[in-house]
């Protein structure tokens, strides 16, 4: 089988982000770089079902050059071979137009099973692997939180606001994972050794046949207006247990006319 | 004026409350249609009415609940193409935004996700308010291409009553067979007893590390009941299994803004945060002084929740007779 896993770099959520002044995009160059918590899962469900069914684990990747560190660690994680869409046209892209590369990128390298972490920690639109479904024209499965395959069909649980839903399809198909779908695995150092000699083939814009200006700052569909950091909450009072705390939160409560 | 779609979410004929709340992000931008998928429209149409309906489209069909969202997205895009409508809202819950996504596609338009406010810009066209990385930078976005489409953050806008005509109009409908390709063979409804919907609550009550165990979490579970809040937990929490991860608060989980949100043993670390620094009101009990959450809560109470939680929660019962 072959199994796509796309992973995308972010910036790590303990640091503090900002946004460019002047076009509003993340400032990535200033900040360290980690594969997108969720993606790990995504990484793991796939060396797992290449594991228990064969096939081949290919790592897709939008992003800067620096995004080449990300890669190369679900290379040592245990995936066989990694795609590296990189161009300065695609700074800046929306949802939009990361799913209009990735679904190209996709279509070039061919695939049966597409799996994605749920939503990235940076823009966490939540969106693009829908958007993935949709442009392929394959059934989409996300939100998963336990994925089986049997023979060409795959079967999934379903995360719902309100508990979960058993949903069918057949492959090819585009999977997304939540958290705790699997403990995803630490690279050995024999996975960072190998991962050195595996191939990443970069592939640009023009390789794409895609058109820079549908993608990128210069044919994003959304545009921020303006944006302003939010005035930090200030601390309120602060008062020490002395036997009468639940009383006291109580009084504070009701004199909010919360009860 | 031109129509704005709004996307009902409706649980048993049932309207929810952040389809009020679109209508009245709707309502600023053009005359309000809602877009109602499934039984009970009947029921629910003159709720919708009391909050600005004036149309309420009607499409009857079991593919809705039968398969993964696509269907919905086709609804939505021959809509869009039939009254070519100012926005399309929808709610920005993980359904309400996938569907967003693909209608996205569909009508080559911008999509905003996470949107806390809607107002009309100066031209008139929709611009969103949306919080950035959990709220630390607040950032306002536009669609410049296509339909605006926006999912809304349930529980930000306070729904307004506002009279409308909530016209009744079936529309007839049935999926693709590309819409059918994932199907949903089984639903399984988590058992949460009376409480709200964490997303949606008025009050969240989370525990966090503090707890200590899966018995202790218990404790939140009460003071929650006592206030009419729904439950919330750290990852730490979740993590550690005393709590199913669905009612995770956080960078990774769900993100929440309630009139208040009680922080139980959780240190409010800036992943924490993430997920509730929106709350308008946040009360925090800790037993760490040290603990980050002080520096951001309206009111902290340093001090053992096993001994605090239970007289609070007696209190509130009390008071609330």
């Amino acid at each position: 089988m072959n199994i796509v896993v796309c992973v995308k770099q972010v910036p790590d959520t303990a640091m503090e982000r900002t946004l460019t002044p002047g076009d509003g995009t993340l400032d990535r160059a200033s900040l360290d770089g980690l594969i997108n918590e969720l993606d790990e899962y995504a990484i793991e469900e796939g060396l797992k079902i290449a594991e228990a069914h064969g096939g081949e684990v290919t790592i897709l990747s939008m992003g800067p050059g620096k995004a080449a560190e990300s890669i190369r660690k679900a290379l040592s994680m245990g995936a066989d071979k990694a795609v590296h869409v990189m161009d300065d046209g695609l700074a800046g892209s929306d949802a939009l137009a990361t799913s209009a590369a990735l679904a190209a990128a996709l279509r070039q390298v061919g695939f049966d099973l597409v799996i994605l972490g749920s939503e990235s920690t940076d823009a966490r639109t939540g969106v693009v692997p829908a958007m993935l479904a949709e442009r392929l024209g394959v059934p989409q499965l996300t939100l998963a939180s336990k994925v089986d395959i049997a023979g060409s069909d795959v079967t999934i649980r379903r995360v719902t606001d309100d508990g979960y839903a058993v949903v069918s399809a057949s492959l090819p198909a585009v999977v997304s994972v939540v958290e705790k779908i699997n403990e995803p695995r630490y690279p050995t150092f024999k996975g960072i050794m190998a991962a050195k000699k595996k191939p990443v083939q970069v592939l640009t814009l023009a390789e794409l046949s895609l058109d820079a200006s549908a993608v990128g700052l210069a044919g994003a569909a959304t545009w921020v207006s303006d944006f302003a950091a939010r005035p930090p909450r200030q601390a309120g009072v602060v008062v020490k247990d002395e036997g009468d705390g639940g009383a006291k939160a109580a009084g504070f409560l009701a004199e909010r006319k919360f009860i | 004026m031109a129509e704005v779609l709004v996307l009902a979410e409706h649980a048993d004929g049932e309207v929810k409350k952040v389809t009020l709340e679109l209508l009245t992000a709707a309502k600023r931008l053009g005359s309000p249609s809602v877009v109602w998928t499934g039984p009970g429209a009947d029921a629910g149409a003159a709720r919708l009415g009391e909050y600005g309906a004036e149309k309420v489209y009607v499409a009857d069909s079991p593919d809705f609940s039968g398969y993964v969202v696509a269907p919905a997205a086709e609804l939505l895009a021959s809509l869009v193409a039939d009254k070519a409508p100012a926005a399309v809202l929808v709610a920005g819950t993980t359904e309400g935004k996938e569907i967003a996504g693909r209608l996205a596609i569909k009508t080559g338009s911008g999509v905003l996700t996470d949107a806390v406010n809607v107002v009309a810009g100066d031209d008139g066209a929709p611009v969103a308010e949306q919080p950035n990385f959990g709220g630390a930078i607040t950032v306002h976005s536009v669609v410049r291409q296509g339909t605006p489409i926006i999912a809304v953050r349930p529980n930000a806008i306070s729904p307004e009553a506002a009279a409308g005509a909530a016209a009744v109009e079936a529309v007839s409908f049935a999926a693709s067979d590309a819409a059918k390709a994932a199907a949903v063979t089984e639903r399984v409804v988590a058992e949460k007893g009376e409480r709200p919907d964490l997303t949606e609550a008025q009050i969240v009550v989370s525990g966090g590390r503090g707890t200590g165990s899966e018995e202790g979490f218990k404790i939140i579970e009460k003071l929650a009941d006592a206030l009419g809040a729904a439950v919330g937990a750290s990852r730490a929490v979740t993590d550690a299994g005393w709590y199913p991860h669905q009612f995770q608060v956080g960078q990774t989980g769900k993100t929440v803004s309630p009139q208040l949100y009680m922080a139980v043993g959780i240190s409010g670390a800036i992943q924490h945060r993430a997920g509730m620094q929106t709350s308008k009101t946040i009360v925090a009990i800790n037993k760490d002084p040290e603990a980050p959450i002080f520096e951001f809560a309206d009111y902290g109470l340093v001090g053992d929740l096993f001994n605090v939680v239970p007289q609070l929660t007696d209190e509130v019962e009390k008071r609330k007779g």
